[in-house]
């Protein structure tokens, strides 16, 4: 299965790696090459993230070597791996919340000036370097926690890149990003490449690893089974190697009526600490059975959008009106009591409790309705869970385990089946695809249509254009705030939809033309 | 292959028995203090030491069950040892004194208004602890350790440093019968032991098989998942410090009627030994996790072993280095478990798949 190719900087050869009780990598050879885009892919738990951890030194192989520069070589501790000149921008992120920008981008190896201790004033000025390359306008001082995912993700990189790594590992690096976020990204790859920089790319993105990538190693099950150059392959052959089959498409369109508006949000203002609008004057409504898709860059106010529905933003201002009756005077709560579901972004910690099983997790949210007097009625709940399980198939060994065991696409379902018991009218989804595999994505695009068919109003979020354009009835393009462009299934095409997610910054002339475009 | 897979259900099976083991640890250090002590100290299982043992134990049981939940959320509470010194206080106050008025004017309350009044006032400190953590945003170590030093002084206050020496009563102020709670027995076993049966019971059952029981759970391993999953958080956090309050004025109660007297000092870092109980009996200090029976074992284990030190004449010097080491001894062991616990919940999904 070899492919010709450029020069090699690093192979890893005949791994496995074996953890208590399963093989992760079962002899696994790989091979990263200079200046390229060296793509891995394959479905959750195929093991792509123990390889990138073996080669980072977070993981050692239990079988198997690793060469640099056709040498054997061991990295015991990341720290090794580092010195060899191996940077890696990790999936989940790991940054300190409570320290800056720029403290984060250094961590590890402050600049000092001898006695006098860090150079703070250097460390900014390199990290605004590094987020003007990025394109972003994140201020180097402030804290990473008061930062978006997004954001978080580009300081993630811009770290990585500061390193000034021979071989940059990328786990899923655009989850989080934005359409345009995504561009600037891959400019600043091709950047590296040119620079001779071997670059490991993870993604579930397929399109996007056909444009960035030069050579793809697809894994299932920890096993490669299928290696090529780029040029010779589509994402048919792609799918096909990672899961073994054509993949199932989005979800066929279940014949659905479209009912009554249920949820209304009038004039929505949600200003920002810097004094601008993070929520600029929005008004939108769903209706019974429809799926109402927001479609925008990263901070562009969506998930705030959210949390304004949701009531949990108290300086916001408007109208949300559920079923004709106004909820504003509600708190997050009730408005759970009355029908609105939210499937936050962040499902680690927004989501679900990890140490909490996946029983209690799926019944949290809805424990009244197992509840005589003070009492919860065991099998009621059991029962409920059951169902659940079965209903979203959620792969569970023994539901009383912790909801961390699962994999990301099954934690998902969990937090969309403790939504789903509360029994909502409107379902608000925050990026119901982030960071799960391709079988499980189905299953949620799935599950949203079936919901919608039996009359739910679904709002979901995305920052993925062919997800808003295969699963909205209507699409609203969110730009800096505002809603700058509602479109029908029907009259959407991408050239308008991403026209519209950068018209909220631009002149208003540049607007105007593009409503011009849009009514025509 | 077979003889792997064979190998493998091996391990899997001993690691599970191991598993097993450590989560009964409390249990076996149980009986092993029990044991231990039986053979080292004559009359140690002698009926009437165990039941003066238990009374001991008891006052910290009270203690930290209410801790248990406090900690269950992620929070900590300082103030108990101070609040049992106020409740004292005040119960004795009350019934050596009554209640003066500005206007010259006494008010004389029975035993049980006493009671009822100490309670609240217990009740309403942890209140207060409450209010502080949800409303002002006062971290719970420093809130509790704030109302410490204010109950503490306020104790103080209440007889300027004095003893309130007889809480006997007298019969035209009708509040005679103090003693009983300290002192009653049922079955030769004291009230105070009932009462914490009764009350380890009921917080068992609230932790287990009550929704407010599952929120304390949910707040303690994610507070913003549990508040978007519709939970009043702010409501959970100020139960947990009210009932911790509730808990902790029982005890001042218990000790004013075993004595029959009062003082301010009662209850001096017995806010520590509800925490060391808590902690011996599984509770996570991160939040999260934790168990009421775990936490009465972990008391009685503490209490036990002082009682029985104390009985075979170790320098109670070497007690506190003693019972240093034992706390140290189980958070070390509960962190294997745990690691082992998340080990075992990999493998039988690795098995199943």
């Amino acid at each position: 299965m070899s492919v010709e190719g450029g020069e090699i900087a690093l192979t890893l050869d005949d791994v496995s790696k074996a953890y208590a009780g399963t093989l992760a990598v079962r002899q696994a050879t790989f091979h990263v090459r200079k200046g390229a885009v060296n793509v891995l892919v394959g479905e959750n738990g195929a093991g792509k993230s123990t390889l990138m951890k073996i080669i980072a030194g977070v993981e050692q192989p239990t079988l198997g070597r690793i060469l640099l520069d056709g040498k054997p070589v061991r990295f015991p501790t990341v720290a090794d791996a580092v010195s060899q000149g191996i940077g890696m921008v990790f999936q989940e992120l790991n940054l300190f919340g409570n320290l800056s920008v720029a403290e984060n981008i250094f961590a590890g190896r402050e600049l000092v000036r001898g006695p006098r201790g860090i150079d703070h004033r250097e460390q900014q000025r390199r990290a605004g370097e590094l987020m003007a390359r990025l394109q972003s306008r994140i201020d180097p001082s402030a804290p990473v926690e008061d930062l978006r995912v997004g954001q978080q993700q580009l300081v993630e990189i811009a770290k990585a890149m500061s390193q000034k790594a021979r071989i940059l590992i990328m786990d899923e690096p655009t989850s989080a990003l934005s359409a345009a976020e995504v561009e600037v990204l891959f400019r600043v790859i091709a950047d590296l490449k040119r620079q001779g920089v071997a670059i490991v790319y993870i993604s579930h993105r397929l399109e996007e690893l056909i444009r960035i990538g030069d050579y793809i190693t697809v894994l299932r099950d920890g096993r490669v089974t299928g290696q090529d150059t780029i040029r010779n392959v589509d994402t048919h052959w792609i799918v096909r190697q990672m899961i073994g089959r054509d993949a199932k498409d989005f979800a066929k369109d279940v014949g659905h009526r479209i009912g009554e508006i249920v949820l209304k949000a009038d004039n929505i203002v949600l200003p920002r600490m810097t004094g601008d609008l993070a929520v600029d004057h929005v008004s939108l409504d769903v209706r019974a059975g429809e799926v109402l898709g927001i479609y925008g860059l990263m901070g562009a106010g969506r998930s705030e959008l959210l949390d304004c529905i949701m009531g949990r933003q108290r300086l916001a201002a408007g109208t949300v009106s559920l079923c004709g009756k106004s909820i504003n005077e509600l708190d997050t709560t009730d408005r759970i009591g009355r029908g609105i579901a939210l499937i936050p972004e962040d499902r680690q910690r927004e989501g679900q409790v990890g140490i909490m099983s996946i029983a209690e997790n799926l019944t949290m949210a809805s424990l009244k309705r197992f509840v005589r007097g003070i009492h919860i009625v065991r099998r009621a709940e059991r029962d409920a869970v059951t169902e659940t399980v079965k209903d979203l198939t959620i792969k569970v060994v023994d539901p009383r385990l912790p909801v961390s065991s699962l994999s990301g696409g099954n934690q998902q379902k969990v937090v969309i089946g403790k939504a789903l018991l509360t029994g909502p009218k409107v379902l608000l989804m925050d990026e119901p695809s982030r960071g799960i595999d391709v079988g499980a994505k189905a299953d949620v695009f799935r599950i949203m249509r079936k919901l919608a068919a039996e009359g739910l109003g679904i709002i979901f979020v995305t920052s993925d254009l062919e997800e808003v354009m295969a699963l909205s009835d209507r699409i609203a393009v969110m730009s800096n705030g505002k809603v700058t462009a509602m479109l029908d299934r029907k009259e959407a095409t991408e050239a308008k939809i991403v026209a519209a997610a950068a018209a909220g910054h631009g002149p208003a002339r540049v607007s105007q033309s593009l409503s011009e475009e849009v009514s025509a | 292959m077979s003889a792997t897979t064979r190998n493998r259900t091996r391990g899997a099976a001993s690691e599970a028995a191991l598993l097993t083991l450590l989560k009964l640890r409390t249990f076996i250090a149980l009986f092993a203090v029990l044991l231990a002590f039986a053979v080292l100290v004559p009359n140690f299982v002698a009926a009437a030491n165990l039941i003066l043992m238990a009374k001991h134990v008891t006052l910290n049981a009270f203690l930290a069950i209410g801790m248990t939940f406090v900690i269950i959320t992620g929070g900590i509470d300082l103030s108990v040892g101070s609040i049992v010194g106020l409740s004292a206080m005040v119960a004795g106050g009350l019934l050596m004194n009554g209640l003066v008025l500005p206007i010259g004017y006494t008010v004389w309350f029975n035993v049980l208004e006493t009671t009822l009044i100490t309670l609240a006032l217990g009740i309403g400190v942890g209140a207060i602890n409450g209010l502080l953590i949800t409303r002002l945003n006062v971290a719970p170590f420093i809130a509790t350790l704030g109302t410490l030093y204010v109950a503490r002084g306020a104790a103080l206050l209440m007889s300027e440093g004095r003893t309130f020496p007889n809480l006997a009563g007298t019969p035209e102020h009708a509040n005679q019968g103090f003693d009983l709670l300290g002192g009653g027995r049922l079955f030769n076993v004291p009230y105070s032991v009932w009462a914490l049966i009764v009350l380890a019971l009921a917080a068992s059952y609230l932790a287990r098989s009550t929704p407010l029981g599952r929120h304390i759970f949910a707040v303690g391993g994610n507070e913003r998942a549990a508040a978007l999953s519709g939970m009043r958080v702010n409501r959970v956090k100020m139960f947990v410090y009210m009932f911790s309050g509730f808990c902790a004025s029982i005890v001042g109660l218990i000790i004013a009627s075993e004595l029959m007297a009062s003082h301010p000092a009662t209850g001096e870092t017995f806010e520590l030994n509800a925490i060391a109980a808590s902690v011996l009996g599984g509770t996570s200090m991160s939040g999260g996790r934790g168990t009421v029976g775990g936490t009465v074992i972990g008391a009685f284990v503490i209490g036990i072993l002082s009682d029985g030190l104390v009985m075979m004449g170790v320098s109670s010097f070497w007690q506190t280095v003693i019972k240093g080491l034992v706390i140290i001894a189980a958070v070390v062991v509960d962190q294997a478990q745990r690691k082992l616990q998340q080990r075992v919940a990999l493998m039988q999904v690795a098995r199943a798949s």
